[in-house]
């Protein structure tokens, strides 16, 4: 979809899935690592959400807390995920099973190891439409040939009855997606759906994704590490650093004018953007760290040629940081960047109060 | 350009200080089996030299065999046939000492910063494990050594004692590349190294191999499947596909203007970190062909998207060439699933097989558009030899109609714009049009 569509299907109505204020932890002998620490998105009809960070900061976390796929020592400890009118975190593990894979499904990194090797590839659609749509027999066989035949696998009749060593790595994703798509999801939650595989495949499969969106009127929440995939697949983007949305905007705005200096070193350290030669790439400083602790200071502060004092003592909260082209909202102290530095800060000292009531 | 040209480019290539020099080099895999008359042909005669302090870059998808390639300039793997000269010296025979010698020389940086690494050595141990090996000087100068290794890759000395979990992934290839350094090789083979990390740490690794590379004199293979990086960090561009370097030469050139129909294809399907940029994107079809069973044309021709026609199909509607090359997929598909035992059961039974099923086939690709009477003829033709359980003669049916060159002959490489750029595709030859050409008309 187009992202004027999709501002457009922003502006009416609700939205499909809201995550407000989601918080999940993990508990270690050690420490305690929020994993996910207090993030807020929507995701509408019709649009991608893409999220994006680099490893460790949260961003499958996030997709398996949705799914309710978190397990000890995982725990979600705080925040909302409304679906439908209703809280995801209030259904009880058998309404959760009938969401999951129904009208909710999702598409993992590694096709190999979604599917599983000792049956057909076609049995295995078959499961998910006899346990959701309840169909069997022929008509369940004609409509996993027809998912196939959708998700432009050629010859479908005969590689329904094939196993999925006999696929190519693009073919084994794509009856993944045909397998997602069996129940007529509302949502497709895609982590990392094309890491694992090549450039040329990775772009059938992109294409596939939008030509199926278009069709059915899918939200897609996709997450991945790359900055090109993103620009190319998003309408919208949310940034992740350290278990927290540092920054969320339309995909033109954030690629435009990144205000966050995570979203700028980011930007800046992809190779090959009119380099001259001889240039070095810009780098960030320092690794990602592990968020064991209160959200009381800014988690990028250690990395961030910009910090200043402050920063090691105020959380920022997002704020407003749109030049009239959609929302577009940065989480840093160096925002709003039309009063001074102190009122900036007192804006994130007094921002709105974190956390709620606690699970 | 004509080919004589070429070999011209060639001599004057040579003529400067060239450190590796590979001849025809193939390294095919055996099962080893009593009827293994069928090899994988993971090299499949490449030829290449690389200049002193210059970095050549490899690139490709997965399976195309940049990784044997590599391996082999290495001698993990032993090469089939071709030579491999490193200054002068052919190194696919060599043994014992001579051998050991040229290890020192050659060095590999891995993929997998969690696999290279021994978990139970120290940082220390790992990085004067070659220096041991090789009995360098005392004990004494090789600790001494070491530490000065750890601080030229950016860690530090009291780094000796710790074990390879204690650091990050961007750290630890750090210690790969210092245990690469360890014996002052001249060239270094880099497979892979920054794939597995995450950009902002990559961007690191890739500025601390050109600070060394300048430091050094270094001269680099580096094996990669991300062209940014690729385009970043090389001189020159090796671009592969089933065993064969499709096109090679300067980078900023072939990123510019990929001659290659291959290149373009790959480059095209790069997402640009833009989302403003509009795309006209040429999307591959299909998956690239088994190497144990390549084409015997071009190793191209089965995905090419600017494939040459034979004449008498010149001006056929392209929606309708374009699934007569998905049918031609679908059959070779077929071939490689052999038929599982199950499958051959329902045969016996006389139930329906995978080889049934061929009218489903040919009204899914052909029900729907305007097929000419003549060539539909021959789909039916080739579609009854199919169903006749003679699917090898309903290939080669359809290979003798609507083959041309690409398949029926393999291409030569020719040279390609003014610095000797090479390029393995028949679209060069002066009696066809250039692959950008078609592309243009494509696109619109």
């Amino acid at each position: 979809m187009s992202t004027e569509q999709a501002t457009e299907s922003r502006t009416k109505g609700e939205p499909l899935l809201s995550v407000e204020n989601l918080r999940t932890a993990f508990y270690t002998d050690k420490e305690v690592i929020r994993a996910v620490d207090g993030i807020s998105f929507d995701i509408y009809r019709g649009e991608t959400v893409g999220i994006v960070g680099e490893s460790g900061s949260g961003k499958s976390v996030t997709a398996r807390s949705i799914m309710r796929l978190v397990d000890t020592p995982g725990r979600i400890e705080n925040g909302r995920i409304m679906y439908d009118g209703e809280d995801l975190l209030d259904k009880s593990p058998k309404q959760m099973r009938a969401i999951r894979g129904g009208s909710i499904a999702m598409v993992f990194q590694d096709p190999l190891t979604s599917l599983n090797p000792v049956y057909t590839v076609g049995n295995q659609i078959k499961e998910a439409l006899r346990l959701h749509r309840g169909m069997s027999g022929s008509e369940a066989t004609r409509e996993a040939i027809d998912l196939l035949e959708a998700v432009g696998i050629p010859d479908a009749h005969r590689r329904v009855r094939e196993y999925p060593h006999q696929f190519s790595g693009g073919m084994r994703q794509r009856a993944v997606i045909a397998m997602a798509l069996a129940c007529d999801p509302e949502l497709l939650i895609c982590d990392e759906p094309t890491t694992a595989l090549d450039v040329t495949i990775q772009a059938q499969i992109l294409e596939l994704l939008e030509e199926l969106q278009e069709e059915r009127d899918l939200g897609i929440m996709f997450i991945t590490h790359d900055m090109g995939v993103i620009a190319e697949i998003a309408d919208r983007v949310n940034v992740m650093y350290a278990g927290e949305i540092i920054e969320s905007a339309p995909v033109v705005e954030l690629f435009k004018s990144p205000k966050h200096p995570y979203t700028q070193g980011l930007l800046n350290s992809i190779p090959g953007q009119g380099l001259e030669d001889g240039e070095r790439l810009a780098t960030i400083e320092g690794d990602v760290p592990t968020p064991n602790e209160d959200p009381n200071y800014c988690r990028f502060a250690p990395r961030c040629p910009k910090a200043f004092e402050e920063c090691d003592t105020v959380h920022p909260e997002p704020v407003d940081v749109s030049d009239g082209s959609g929302p577009h909202r940065a989480a840093c102290l160096l925002y709003p960047d039309d009063v001074s530095t102190e009122e900036a800060v007192a804006v994130h000292r007094n921002g709105e109060v974190r956390g709620g009531d606690t699970r | 350009m004509s080919t004589t040209s070429t070999k011209e480019e060639q001599k004057t290539r040579t003529s400067q200080d060239t450190i590796l020099e590979v001849n025809g080099l193939k390294t095919y895999y055996e099962d080893g089996g009593l009827l293994s008359s069928n090899p994988v042909k993971a090299v499949d005669g490449v030829s290449f030299d690389i200049e002193r302090g210059e970095t050549l870059g490899l690139v490709g998808e997965s399976g195309c065999g940049k990784s044997t390639l590599g391996r082999t300039l290495m001698r993990l793997e032993e090469a089939t046939a071709g030579e491999v000269k490193l200054n002068g010296t052919d190194i696919t025979t060599l043994s014992g000492s001579d051998l050991k010698q040229f290890r020192k020389d050659v060095q590999m940086v891995f993929q997998d910063p969690d696999s290279s690494l021994n978990e139970r050595m120290t940082i220390g141990e790992i990085v004067r494990e070659p220096l041991d090996v090789h009995d360098w000087k005392t004990p004494q100068e090789r600790r001494e050594r070491v530490r000065e290794l750890l601080e030229t890759v950016g860690l530090q000395e009291q780094h000796y004692y710790r074990y390879p979990h204690q650091f990050s992934g961007g750290q630890r290839q750090r210690i790969g590349i210092a245990r690469a350094l360890a014996l002052e090789p001249d060239f270094i083979i880099l497979d892979e190294p920054v794939s597995a990390l995450d950009v902002s740490v990559q961007a690191k690794i890739l500025n601390l191999l050109e600070d060394l590379q300048n430091e050094f004199g270094l001269t680099y293979l580096f094996i990669a499947h991300d062209l940014a990086v690729v385009r970043h960090i090389c001189d020159r561009v090796a671009v592969m596909y089933l065993g064969n370097i499709m096109e090679i030469g300067p980078a900023d050139e072939m990123f510019d203007e990929p001659a290659n129909p291959y290149t373009h294809a790959l480059l095209s399907s790069i997402p640009e970190p833009d989302p403003t940029i509009g795309r006209d994107r040429i999307t591959l079809r299909g998956t690239p062909p088994s190497p144990r069973d390549p084409p015997a044309g071009c190793p191209f021709s089965t995905r090419c998207p600017v494939k040459i026609r034979p004449e008498s199909y010149t001006d056929l509607d392209t929606e309708v060439w374009e699934r007569i090359e998905v049918f031609r997929e679908v059959l070779r598909e077929r071939e490689r699933a052999s038929p599982s035992v199950t499958e051959r059961v329902r045969e016996l039974l006389g139930r329906e097989t995978h080889r049934s099923g061929m009218d489903e086939i040919v009204t899914e690709l052909f029900g729907e558009i305007d097929v000419p009477g003549g060539v539909m003829k021959h789909i039916n033709e080739a579609a009854d030899y199919a169903e006749n359980d003679d699917e090898d003669a309903a290939r080669t049916y359809l290979r003798e109609e609507f083959g041309s060159v690409c398949d029926h002959e393999r291409p030569g490489q020719l040279g390609v714009g003014d610095k000797g750029r090479l390029s393995l595709c028949h679209r060069h030859e002066t009696e066809y049009e250039e692959p950008s050409t078609v592309f243009e008309t494509l696109v619109q």
